[in-house]
């Protein structure tokens, strides 16, 4: 009898480790200041600094895997991670695949970058990375849509005058107008999407309660503004 | 890595470089030069026995086994590669991990495919989500390493089984006089002596292998036309080494690879038919015996 309560515990401990809750974080680590692989060759950025967070409030375990853009929703439903925190807009069509925790960012405004003033945003022809809220608001405009699986291949086109301009999120397109004179932000910004949010599969109720406490914690104690003040400054606050 | 490597803003010139060539993320891209050759390493041998094995079952009497060394062979052969590369990792992880849910949980009542989802039970999934990256690294390199040997495998097979029909049917013949049996004409005769007519087809089946790997990058697998693509992109300050657009310079650096590694196996590959005409009646065997007389 006694060896059998024992085995059960020893059972029970080893089911408890086996579950030690280790969340697979996938990310694109090609997109900063939001993730990117900094020179140390970890993975960084605003996205980074939250999913820790949150996973800190949490106490849960994470480990962060990086994935391409294009496929970095069917992975998760796959299975090979648990959830993305790519700096990835809430929209209506990614909520009938995946299902997101609250936003962790307000909507932040998408900009147009072009070499000179006087594009023609509305019949030119337009750089967005593939599945991007970017490029389904420039194919909606009417403008052409040339669309390129990295971010960084977006501004490489406007650079060797392929395209006429590059939308995307503006605290991306930030540093590269700073830093490059022949760069300039050309029209209104325009606000796309429901804010970030961390995607999950719609199987995982229990994960997607968790982080959405630990978001919200974030937010009434001020630590998300901190963080967005930080990688963002242009982006609003909440 | 170097002591003034502290603070990358204060640099300059060749001092900059050697800091900015030293960098982790650099020594990721360095790595998996070592990622490329292991790849070929083990894939090179593993599809040769597959090859080797769908040959001598398309050439068996027994018809179920020809039937599937002819389909292999006609199957794969028939598919476009990288079509071929994205459907088989994806289908063996899903049937390994559905098998294994079949066989540790058989209590699950829920549906394994839910919507777009595949959801097998905790202790089915395939690396455990609990264990370390390199792991997961690990099976993803392997996943790979077995679809590269499936796809060359099957054309290998094809090689080899018209190598085996290539081997003088006088050859053949005598064995046969001899007394030697179906199985001691094969090992004895035909192997050993099909090997110079296979060379030419194996040797560019290994040139293709060889610029196939870059496909490694379509299966996930951090290889070295992810890294050149990642450290070539433009960087802006966001970065410790902000530079330009600098993907012509990496890009070449590989292009160097390439034609290193496959200019060194034709010189291996040349090597080798001369050792294998050597006593074959063949065009190449015939000069060799001719320039001794």
């Amino acid at each position: 009898m006694k060896k059998l309560l024992l085995g059960t515990a020893a059972l029970a401990l080893t089911a408890t480790v086996a579950t030690a809750d280790v969340v697979r974080m996938g990310t694109e680590g090609a997109y900063p200041p939001y993730n990117f692989i900094n020179d140390a060759g970890n993975v960084d950025g605003f996205d980074v600094d939250v999913g820790n967070e949150a996973c800190a409030r949490a106490n849960l375990t994470c480990e962060w895997v990086t994935n391409e853009w294009d496929s970095i929703i069917p992975n998760l439903v796959s299975g090979n991670y648990d959830t993305i925190v790519a700096g990835m807009s809430i929209t209506a069509e990614r909520d009938e695949v995946i299902d997101f925790t609250q936003n962790y960012a307000p909507p932040d405004p998408s900009a147009y970058v072009a070499m000179s003033e006087d594009v023609d945003l509305n019949a030119g022809v337009i750089a967005a990375q593939t599945g991007t809220i970017q490029a389904s608001h420039v194919a909606e405009s009417g403008a052409t849509l040339v669309e390129f699986s990295t971010p960084d291949e977006t501004i490489a086109a406007v650079k060797n005058g392929e395209v006429d301009a590059v939308i995307a999120d503006k605290g991306f397109l930030e540093p590269f107008v700073a830093e490059d004179a022949d760069l300039m932000f050309v029209s209104e910004d325009v606000i796309l999407g429901g804010g970030l949010g961390i995607g999950l599969r719609e199987s995982d109720g229990d994960l997607k309660a968790t982080l959405d406490a630990a978001i919200q914690s974030m937010k009434d104690d001020g630590t998300l503004n901190e963080l967005i003040q930080k990688w963002l400054p242009a982006s609003a606050l909440f | 890595m170097f002591d003034f490597c502290t603070d990358p803003d204060a640099i300059e010139g060749m001092t900059w470089l050697a800091c900015y060539l030293t960098t982790g993320k650099h020594m990721a891209f360095y790595t998996s030069f070592g990622t490329v050759l292991l790849l070929l390493a083990i894939t090179a041998p593993i599809a040769l026995l597959f090859g080797f094995f769908g040959a001598v079952a398309a050439r068996s009497q027994i018809a179920p086994l020809r039937w599937l060394g002819k389909g292999y062979t006609a199957m794969v052969r028939g598919v476009p590669d990288i079509a071929f590369f994205l459907f088989v990792p994806i289908a063996m992880d899903q049937g390994f991990e559905w098998l294994r849910h079949k066989t540790k949980c058989p209590d699950w009542e829920f549906p394994v495919r839910q919507g777009s989802d595949f959801v097998v039970c905790d202790i089915a999934k395939l690396p455990q989500s609990s264990s370390a990256q390199w792991v997961h690294e690990a099976y993803g390199f392997t996943l790979a390493v077995l679809a590269f040997a499936v796809v060359f495998g099957a054309f290998a097979a094809n090689v080899l089984y018209g190598a085996m029909n290539a081997v003088p049917r006088g050859q053949v013949e005598t064995a046969e006089a001899y007394g030697m049996s179906r199985h001691q004409t094969f090992w004895r005769i035909v192997v050993p002596q099909m090997w110079v007519y296979a060379l030419p087809g194996l040797s560019n089946l290994w040139q293709i292998l060889i610029k196939a790997t870059p496909l490694l990058f379509l299966l996930g697998v951090e290889d070295i036309v992810y890294w050149a693509r990642e450290l070539g992109g433009s960087k802006t300050s966001t970065y410790a080494y902000p530079h330009p657009d600098w993907r012509l310079y990496y890009f070449t650096a590989l292009l160097v690879f390439y034609l290193t590694l496959t200019s060194l196996s034709e010189r291996f590959f040349s090597g080798m038919t001369t050792r294998l005409s050597r006593g074959q009646a063949t065009m190449g065997g015939d000069a060799q015996r001719k320039a001794e007389a």
